[in-house]
């Protein structure tokens, strides 16, 4: 039985149907993420289980208890907010006490109980001060040791980091995995943000339009999306259209107008339809000055495709190109700057092969 | 393109001035004059403190004054009151039936002439037979300030982060416990400036307390307006510049309290 069970939920805001029919399971201990471009319907979601919305079909199964008629003060459920919602009136210490001072728990257990929440956070010496004598960072904290004070069963995070700067965020992504890891408590957070949901979720649920299309773990999220839309929201991603025109010992040989005929292995399921596209992802695509030879990895599995190095993108620590095939569609192809010299750079208008093995590639239906 | 600060020119100065002098010069006079120790208003006859005194032993005048401070006081309570509530109402409630008629009708007293409101009020008063005294002042007082303060809280209330309430209810706080407790902190400085622009807005009506008040139950400028009929004394004058003193006082008091509302305002603001 997992902990949390939502089972066929739908709500509509008068003909908008934001969440529809959504069904998932969250085991205990599990930080889940909840990814999708904003009003895919993953905020009302989280307010359906925190209560501030109720559902108007399905259940809410917190532990075999149906919790969607339940009021938010009721609910062994605790919210992070986006803009952290926390009391302006209030000092930290206060703010963190709230929860715990409403379930009527012994003065000095609050004491003992927010000191443990101010050290977790790392807040010390800051207890006495008002929310706005505090950074963005600390701000955050204080708003995540509130929810974290009354032990909730489950911690739902609304965009949790959406206010911090990149560095502040990465640093705090760390926090969050490892307080989650320490506590063995369970997070469900929503992120339009994959790399966000990526880093830090062990699962991650892609929502799309009230639907939830996808569950999986990062790594599958991204080397085998279900849907064409999925692939192409999650990370960056070339697609070709074409016709399988054979298929055979788990290859499956593609003709497609823009990158001319393409050797894929099979996925599972396989597919079903005879139109499809071709997927794969830019750093799957290796450049060289010449094709490579037969000996590097099986000839037969081999995509060679030629074209002219139309942009370079310096980024860092990856180098991004687009070539411009024969048929005149773009390529996309990044690479690891490995080396502190250019030796292995290309030039834009430079004539090179673009090749990736079968195995790279991923077969979608349209 | 903001142009930078220029500095106060001449012109400035003399249309500043000349402005001032067109709102306040007849206060000032007022006032001056209320120190005179000449018996009649127009002729000065030194610096005197003698109609003060005079006031202070003119026991009549002292009961208006008692009158109007308890008729503001207590209808200025009842407005923040009702007010508060309606602006809850108004700014908070899911979107009732009728709602936009509510609030055409909260605000009407805003804009309807106060005669005909105090002439409306007097006429229900004698239908049901209510003897006119201090309560059917207060109660018409009431319905004219309630509006005033519900504009001042409603304002507040809808720049203020409805995600604060919220955390109030997950953190364990019914919805009634989450406004005490939350809500209500956040929206005092503007039930305060609330109560003193009621109370303000009682103190100098005329009108409807003329259509309301009964034998011995006149208001402070009712009892004043009655005495100017009969001649000018200065004795008017002090009294005068005690109420402009009080409500000045007030106004200080009310501009603070709404500044330290916006300031909470800003502060509860997203980052």
């Amino acid at each position: 039985m997992p902990l949390l069970r939502i089972e066929g939920v739908a709500k509509s805001f008068g003909n908008f149907r934001a969440v529809d029919t959504f069904s998932l399971d969250i085991r205990a201990g599990e930080f889940f993420a909840l990814l999708g471009p904003s009003g895919c319907g993953k905020t009302t979601l989280l307010r359906m289980l925190a209560g501030f919305e109720t559902p108007d079909e399905g259940r809410i199964l917190l532990g075999g208890n149906d919790i969607a008629h339940v009021l938010p003060h009721e609910r062994p459920v605790n919210m992070m907010f986006q803009n952290y919602a926390l009391f302006p009136h209030l000092s930290v210490r206060d703010n963190i006490a709230f929860g715990l001072r409403r379930a009527g728990m012994p003065r000095a257990e609050i004491a003992t109980r927010v000191a443990e929440m101010v050290a977790l956070v790392r807040l010390e010496g800051m207890e006495k001060r008002k929310p706005d004598q505090l950074s963005g960072g600390q701000r955050q904290r204080v708003a995540l040791a509130r929810s974290l004070a009354r032990r909730p069963q489950v911690l739902l995070l609304d965009e949790p980091l959406a206010a911090l700067d990149k560095k502040l965020r990465e640093s705090t992504q760390g926090e969050l995995m490892e307080l989650q890891r320490r506590l063995g408590m369970t997070f469900i957070i929503v992120t339009h943000d994959q790399e966000e949901a990526m880093t830090m979720a062990g699962r991650i649920g892609v929502m799309d339009a009230g639907r939830l299309v996808q569950v999986a773990t990062p790594r599958n999220l991204y080397e085998a999306p279900a849907t064409r839309w999925i692939a192409g929201f999650v990370g960056d991603i070339n697609l070709f259209d074409g016709q399988v025109i054979a298929s055979g010992h788990s290859r499956l040989t593609v003709s497609t107008a823009e990158a001319g005929t393409l050797t894929v292995s099979e996925l599972w399921p396989p597919v079903t339809k005879n139109v499809v596209s071709v997927a794969i992802r830019p750093e799957k695509v290796k450049l060289s000055r010449r094709a490579p030879a037969n000996g590097e990895g099986d000839a037969q599995t081999i995509n060679r495709l030629d074209g002219v190095v139309a942009d370079v993108n310096y980024l860092g620590g990856v180098t991004t190109y687009k070539v411009r095939l024969e048929s005149g569609a773009i390529l996309r192809a990044s690479m690891a700057n490995t080396a502190r010299l250019d030796v292995d750079a290309y030039l834009a208008g430079q004539r090179v092969v673009a090749w990736f093995t079968a195995d790279d590639c991923l077969v979608l239906e349209q | 393109m903001a142009r930078p600060v220029t500095s106060i020119t001449r012109f400035n100065m003399t249309a500043l001035a000349l402005g001032l002098a067109f709102l306040y010069l007849p206060i000032v006079i007022l006032v001056i004059y209320s120190f005179n120790a000449s018996r009649l208003v127009t002729v000065w006859g030194g610096w005197s403190l003698r109609w003060y005194q005079e006031f202070f032993n003119d026991r009549a005048m002292l009961e208006a004054a008692w009158m109007s401070l308890s008729v503001a006081a207590v209808s200025a309570t009842l407005a923040t009151l009702l007010g508060t509530l309606a602006a809850i109402g108004l700014a908070r409630g899911e979107r009732f039936h009728g709602r936009a008629l509510f609030s055409g009708m909260l605000y009407s007293p805003l804009v309807m002439p106060e005669v005909i409101s105090g002439l409306s009020l007097l006429l229900m008063f004698v239908a049901f037979s209510i003897e006119r005294g201090f309560w059917t002042v207060t109660i018409a007082h009431t319905t004219l300030t309630m509006c005033f303060v519900t504009v001042v809280v409603q304002s507040r209330l809808v720049t203020l982060d409805r995600s604060l309430e919220e955390a109030a209810m997950d953190l364990g706080c019914d919805p009634v416990r989450a406004f005490l407790l939350v809500t209500l902190p956040q929206i005092a400085p503007a039930i305060v400036a609330g109560w003193m622009l009621a109370f303000v807005l009682s103190l100098d009506d005329v009108v409807i307390a003329s259509f309301t008040t009964g034998p011995g139950s006149a208001t402070l400028p009712i009892r004043i307006y009655s005495e100017v009929r009969l001649g000018v004394k200065p004795e008017i004058n002090a009294i005068c510049t005690l109420v402009i003193a009080l409500i000045a006082v007030i106004i200080v008091v009310a501009s603070f309290a709404s500044k330290l509302s916006n300031a909470r305002g800003e502060n509860a603001a997203p980052l």
